[in-house]
């Protein structure tokens, strides 16, 4: 075994670092519209170069790099040490342009990919629903084609949108055959949300978290948009929706995240004078050995990537095994931070510049813990995948006709 | 960038994997469990048959983390004789240049480990040598006349244990305390066990998921059943990312990496508190079937134990990170 990425990939850092050397940080005084057209400038640049966008066909803005998951590293490793801004993020990039990218039309990629890439259009996920979590098959937000069969006209709820306040499109899976077996009947569709059909509203959650940054819910009442602008034969969004992204996903990059994470816990316990105590030494040393299985991990799935093999069920492990982590973490620093955990932090749960912060932050940490389990696929759901998928067992009969 | 097993190191496995099936079936592991010896000579001989014996001598293009592979399955088969042990010797032996290597290699002698300040040692009747390794008084090689061997019931049937009793000048010393092999072999002993402990969890993971398969209570096979396949799920999740763990502590110990100790220690402590866990949860999972002594549960169960309490347990280990990181 060897964790070094090897000379070729040295040199490539080599090339990277010199690119960022010239084009990055913007001047120090620089700041609103002339920032932004810096930063737009910057991610041309880097594309140019073959840094950025490299899943994304070169017609639509990318910059069309074969896979190569070691460079992937490098790139992000080294625009994480500049502090450069990297592609756009959201559900846009993850999930939209790999899904129009693989199954959408030529008219559907002009039309969205670019915009996408370049931050122009933002998307928000049109899937969960009020009756409809884990069971995501049974939505019921309801699609019917207009009379002249041009438009589909929807109505219905969606909710728990990511970024919903500043959506300017959303994808979503909407119920068009009422009477075909549940995974039959949905059909994917794009919609611009900017229309009098389309109402939104932040959720507030738990942790306090209220305003634009939060998640949102929809609601639409005979909102449209074009037939053109379903993706995939319609009754088919169930199958659509799964295409994900797999160009050099492998990284490193959560594990790094857990890793601070898990630094700032140790400082956490020296911060409250609690690091000698040999109950707290033993608890971090504890939660460092799933810490670093997560790690090691990791290293295992990239190699695997970077070679090109299946790194078999611990792929499907990863995501429990952070949210449980998430669950330690949290329970031992509800124990260090003793009586700040009487005090509601500055911001809780909230974006932006808070100023300083006492021990008491941690209940963002805390909090945000137990949404981890419920996002992104709950923690029971991962259960039934590792269960059924990596242990070969047999799936509920409940669910027996799912997929 | 290399982070996984080569076919190479996947095909050693298989091989001791095959070899231990054939010689070492449960059949065999009753009758050895029931009898009165601490070393069954033909399994011993077979695996040494394959080479394993000079794995950790330099220049044999193998490494820790090729040991830690062979140990593992020797965990999954609970595999009587004190492999650990006799690798550590080799290893101890071609370094400093003493004793006879060539010997040891062959497993025709046989050497034991004896963790320094404690009393047990497996296999200890039928060692030829003892290998102490002491963090605090260095690393001794002890031939077995200067040793005083008391039998005793041992509780892990499949590498019994005796109480061992050796005078502090006995044998000859291979490596004193300041000398940085002592530190490394006693840090490569608890990457080994660790990873016995991974190949042991992972074997009652594998039998509790092959047994939710095919038992049918309710009309079906209980893996069907949610709280079951949960907590199979978890065994796994314990288990599989911790292989990784023990592949770090190899791997860094082969690198000479300044973390290699503190990846040591830890491998050591999650190991076997994760085979503990699972061996518990495997007889949960198995119902009464697994809390007979014929189905051979239990003896993962009771290694488990074994490999726990051997060379310190967790909390210790734990402590000792903790004061590796500096905190």
């Amino acid at each position: 075994m060897d964790l070094s990425y090897g000379a070729a990939a040295e040199a490539f850092r080599a090339e990277v670092r010199a690119f960022l050397s010239l084009h990055w940080p913007p001047p120090s005084d620089m700041r609103g519209a002339d920032l932004k057209a810096f930063i737009r400038t910057f991610r041309a640049l880097a594309t140019g170069e073959g840094y950025l966008y490299r899943a994304i066909p070169k017609i639509y803005g990318g910059s069309e790099q074969p896979v190569d998951v070691i460079k992937a590293q490098v790139i992000r490793e080294e625009f994480a040490r500049a502090r450069a801004p990297m592609e756009v993020g959201g559900n846009g990039m993850n999930m939209t342009v790999p899904t129009l990218i693989e199954k959408g039309t030529e008219e559907q990629k002009e039309l969205f990919i670019q915009k996408t890439v370049e931050g122009d259009y933002i998307w928000g996920q049109g899937y969960s629903e009020p009756g409809s979590g884990s069971d995501l098959a049974s939505v019921r937000t309801k699609g019917e084609l207009s009379a002249d069969g041009t438009k589909w006209i929807i109505n219905g709820q969606k909710i728990w949108t990511s970024q919903g306040m500043q959506s300017t499109h959303m994808f979503m899976l909407v119920r068009t055959e009422p009477h075909a077996p549940k995974h039959d009947g949905i059909t994917y569709l794009l919609i611009d949300l900017d229309q009098p059909g389309v109402t939104r509203r932040p959720i507030r959650q738990m942790t306090g978290e209220k305003g634009d940054h939060t998640f949102c819910e929809f609601f639409f009442d005979n909102a449209e948009t074009p037939v053109s602008w379903q993706v995939g034969e319609r009754g088919q969004g169930w199958t659509v929706s799964r295409t994900t992204l797999k160009h050099e996903r492998a990284s490193i990059g959560g594990a790094d995240g857990l890793g601070k994470q898990f630094a700032k816990l140790v400082d956490l316990a020296k911060e409250v004078g609690r690091i000698d105590d040999p109950i707290v030494r033993d608890k971090l040393a504890q939660i460092e050995g799933s810490v670093l299985s997560h790690r090691y991990s990791s290293f295992r799935i990239f190699s695997c990537a970077a070679a090109g093999e299946d790194a078999g069920p611990v792929t499907l492990m990863m995501k429990l095994l952070l949210t449980e982590i998430g669950h330690e973490m949290a329970l031992l620093a509800q124990e260090l931070i003793g009586e700040h955990g009487f005090l509601e932090p500055a911001g809780a749960g909230g974006r932006g510049n808070r100023g300083r912060r006492g021990p008491e932050k941690w209940l963002d940490q805390i909090m945000g813990s137990l949404g981890n389990s419920i996002a992104g696929g709950a923690s029971n759901i991962q259960r039934n995948i590792i269960g059924e998928r990596g242990l070969g067992l047999p799936r509920d009969l409940a669910m027996g006709g799912e997929r | 960038m290399h982070f996984h097993l080569t076919e190479e190191q996947q095909a050693i496995q298989g091989a001791v994997r095959g070899t231990l099936a054939d010689i070492w079936p449960i059949e065999r592991i009753h009758a050895f469990a029931d009898g009165d010896e601490d070393f069954d000579r033909a399994s011993w001989d077979a695996l040494m048959a394959l080479g394993l014996g000079g794995m950790l001598t330099p220049g044999s293009g193998m490494g820790l983390l090729d040991a830690a592979l062979v140990c593992e399955v020797a965990g999954e088969a609970a595999a009587a004789g004190p492999l650990i042990g006799q690798l550590l010797a080799v290893a101890a032996v071609a370094a400093s240049g003493k004793g006879d290597a060539e010997a040891l290699v062959s497993g025709t002698q046989v050497a034991t480990l004896v963790h320094g300040g404690s009393d047990y040692a497996p296999s200890a009747r039928a060692a030829d040598l003892f290998l102490i390794v002491d963090r605090e008084k260095g690393v001794r090689l002890v031939p077995a006349a200067e040793a005083t061997i008391e039998p005793v019931k041992a509780a892990d049937r499949t590498r019994p244990m005796s109480k061992v009793a050796i005078p502090d000048n006995a044998g000859e010393t291979l490596f004193s305390a300041a000398d940085p092999m002592t530190a490394r072999l006693a840090d490569a002993a608890l990457v080994l066990v660790a990873a016995d402990a991974l190949g042991g969890a992972q074997k009652v993971t594998d039998m509790s998921v092959g047994y939710a398969r095919e038992r049918e209570q309710f009309g079906q096979p209980i893996g069907r059943f949610q709280a079951l396949k949960h907590q199979l799920a978890h065994m796994a999740l314990d288990v599989e990312p911790a292989r990784a763990l023990v592949w770090y502590a190899a791997y860094a110990w082969d690198a000479q990496l300044p973390d290699a100790p503190r990846a040591a220690a830890m491998a050591k402590a999650h190991l076997c508190d994760v085979y503990v866990r699972t061996t518990r949860a495997a007889v949960a999972a198995h119902g009464g079937i697994g809390y007979t002594w014929e189905y051979g549960l239990g003896y993962w169960f009771r290694r488990a134990m074994a490999d726990r309490a051997w060379l310190g347990s967790p909390a210790e280990h734990r402590a000792r990170a903790a004061t590796l990181a500096g905190w």
